[in-house]
């Protein structure tokens, strides 16, 4: 999984017929410095999530689990919504 | 499976319910070296690892699955080990 922030949402009246009554968000991957990683991307919503937020999405086919037994052909998915990071730097061994 | 730092520990309310019970740690990958390389991962703890430990993380969802133990679990990166050690000779 990887960290992310909501940064938006998309509608789309065409679609496959699995996504329906799913909701579809812009989310722009992060590090554990909150900085943004790589290019945004579309991810299905299985929490519940809102812009702003941040969360934590799964990559490949184990994003459409939430929706079993429908197959939404998702290859992203939000599968959680973060309260806290604890990234205190470590001391090295 | 690749090989990398914990770095951080992520706490989470609103989450699948595969996810209750789990441990949510962040990891850095690491080259053989020990150099940062590439974006932060959120991964399943399956064995007790703590910050600053290496690891080993198994990248692909059906054995993170396993890892967490639960049926059709949306996680898809697992630690699996903690390195005691890992000589690379290039």
């Amino acid at each position: 999984m990887q960290l992310a922030r909501v940064i938006g949402d998309v509608v789309a009246t065409r679609k496959d017929p699995a996504f329906e009554s799913t909701t579809l968000l812009l989310v722009q991957p992060i590090g554990a410095d909150g900085k943004d990683v790589g290019r945004p991307l579309v991810a299905v919503d299985a929490v519940g999530a809102g812009v702003g937020e941040t969360v934590f999405f799964v990559r490949g086919k184990e994003a459409s689990f939430p929706f079993h037994p429908t197959e939404v052909p998702a290859d992203a998915g939000i599968v959680g919504i973060v309260d806290a990071a604890d990234t205190t730097p470590m001391r090295r061994p | 499976m690749i090989v990398g730092r914990v770095v951080g520990t992520v706490v989470a309310t609103r989450k699948r319910p595969q996810f209750e019970g789990a441990k949510l740690l962040l990891v850095q990958p690491e080259t053989p070296r020990g150099e940062a390389k590439g974006a932060t991962l959120l991964t399943i703890d399956s064995v007790g690892a703590g910050v600053g430990e290496r690891v080993l993380v198994v990248l692909e969802g059906r054995a993170a699955g396993e890892a967490l133990g639960k049926k059709l679990s949306p996680v898809d990166a697992a630690i699996v080990g903690i390195v005691d050690q890992l000589e690379c000779v290039e």
